[in-house]
């Protein structure tokens, strides 16, 4: 064990990688000499190499449309998009290409060593072009798999995981918590099981559901809760592409209530997928109606971001209107 | 679609040699932008973009030729980013201080040079206009300092023309919220409607 930070832990589970598979390739804009604008590749093309781990023109789809000739060709493809803002001009080569290469192909080619990594969210006074949310606009795309770490742990046996699986992923980084989140992380190579939550504490009275750097936020309100006397159940989701209903139903049907949280905006954020899922799984044992905590339905704002995220205090007043209901 | 359908408009591409860490034979093959152009059909100067004159000769002539011909131009303005990306970027961590010591060519210390050459500036002229300048620029930034941060309303404002009824909603709730909790959001509480 090793005391690291997330960009540590996502370094080392990309190293791990460039040892494993010779062909494996890291390549995204300024990812090489510099080692990413995050340094989440740093020292990786001293290592392997300029032909293993090099800078892309300024081009997302390019970015995408290299990854899936090179993952269709059997090497592990693990492409940067130096923001998740960004990815949208890849969106054509992500949701048409990545996602149906192996249903158009009836299987005869796909491109599951295909992975993006990217960092997502706010809290870093980036304003509207760096600090958005989009996982829910992949998740509406079959054929992607989509993860979202919580920490440096998480991160590094997830990472690990999505470069194993054997369809296209896509790796939400919480840059919020890149330097902020440290901890124990294993020297040595292991995974996490793709598509399985984690209850990250039992409670009885709610439960709250989260991921990436809002686990944070939905911890701090169910502790405040736990301050006056309610428990909370916190589960970080890790998957978002499949995601884990069992666990969620389980833990719902013990506590009746449900409150779902993330950063990006509420109308169709993958929030509602999850109310609507579990209101069916559950519809006899709930309590009260299942809350979402989420972002407004605006571009990401720079001067009122404190206004505009979900922040503790309004999961912890979701808590009490749930507990009240 | 501008050459195809001959729209009078210039595309001013301004080739600094850099994206972020990234140089520029890293970033396109042959020579810079210009070749682009051509290959569009779209008519195309390269300009050294350092010297001011010559660039506003460049895209005078542009100018000419999209509103009199309707089409398009291209300029590539050909500069070196003398400074970094912003103000999260360090390029000392990808460049040599050699390599930027090669590149003193600042267009802005170059026209002055020009102005002074034609006596049309004195170095006594230069600095007190410098310090006027940098003192309006702090003046300006010190009453900005203390003009409050945007009111609540205006996280829904410009969205649509006018806030969807969804939206709406969701700012009242918020507005409910903050009302509650005051001393949480400090910059907004005090002025809201």
């Amino acid at each position: 064990m090793a005391k690291m930070n997330m960009l540590h832990a996502i370094n080392s589970a990309l190293e791990i990688t460039m040892n494993e598979h010779p062909q494996a390739c890291i390549f995204g804009e300024d990812v090489g000499y510099f080692g990413g604008v995050f340094r989440a590749t740093s020292g990786l093309q001293e290592k392997y190499g300029k032909h293993r781990v090099f800078n892309t023109p300024l081009t997302e789809q390019g970015i995408l449309g290299f990854a899936n000739g090179l993952a269709a060709f059997g090497a592990p493809a693990l492409a940067e998009i130096q923001f998740a803002d960004y990815i949208f001009p890849a969106f054509d080569q992500i949701v048409n290409e990545s996602a149906k290469f192996r249903y158009r192909s009836g299987n005869e080619f796909n491109v599951g060593n295909l992975t993006i990594r990217t960092p997502y969210g706010g809290g870093i006074a980036g304003g509207l072009y760096h600090s958005q949310s989009p996982e829910a606009y992949f998740a509406h795309t079959p054929g992607l798999k989509i993860v979202v770490p919580r920490n440096p742990y998480q991160a590094k046996g997830l990472l690990r995981a999505c470069i194993k699986d054997d369809n296209p992923v896509l790796f939400f980084e919480p840059k919020r918590l890149y330097r902020a989140s440290t901890g124990e992380v294993p020297e040595e190579d292991y995974s996490i099981e793709l598509g399985k939550a984690e209850v990250v504490q039992e409670g009885t009275d709610v439960t709250l559901l989260a991921w990436g750097a809002q686990m944070e936020i939905v911890e701090a309100a169910a502790k405040q809760a736990s301050e006056q006397g309610i428990s909370c159940e916190v589960i970080d989701l890790r998957s978002i592409l499949p995601w884990d209903v069992e666990t969620i139903a389980k833990s719902v049907t013990k506590t009746g209530r449900l409150i779902v949280s993330h950063e990006a905006p509420i109308t169709n954020g993958f929030g509602a997928e999850i109310a609507a899922t579990i209101a069916q799984e559950c519809f006899l044992h709930l309590e009260s109606p299942i809350l979402r905590v989420c972002g407004l339905d605006t571009p990401y704002p720079l001067a009122l971001e404190k206004e505009y995220v979900p922040d503790a205090l309004k999961v912890m007043a979701a808590i009490k209107q749930s507990v009240n209901f | 679609m501008a050459a195809v359908h001959k729209a009078p408009v210039i595309f001013f591409a301004r080739n600094n040699g850099y994206a972020i860490s990234t140089p520029a034979d890293e970033q396109f093959k042959g020579d810079g932008i210009a070749s682009r152009g051509v290959g569009y059909g779209i008519k195309t100067i390269r300009v050294d973009g350092s010297d001011a004159l010559a660039v506003y000769a460049a895209t005078k002539k542009a100018r000419e030729i999209a509103a009199t011909q309707g089409e398009p131009v291209l300029i590539e303005s050909i500069a070196y980013r003398l400074g970094a990306h912003s103000t999260s970027d360090d390029p000392s961590g990808y460049r040599s201080k050699d390599e930027e010591a090669n590149y003193k060519a600042c267009p802005i210390e170059r026209f002055r040079k020009w102005l002074v050459k034609q006596n049309w500036l004195d170095d006594a002229e230069d600095i007190k206009a410098k310090e006027t300048i940098r003192d309006d620029i702090l003046a300006a930034l010190k009453r900005a300092e203390v003009i409050d941060k945007p009111a609540l309303e205006e996280l829904i404002s410009d969205v649509y023309d006018t806030p969807i009824p969804s939206l709406q909603r969701q700012y009242d709730e918020l507005k409910t919220h903050i009302k509650a909790h005051p001393d949480a959001y400090p910059t907004t509480a005090g002025r809201i409607k």
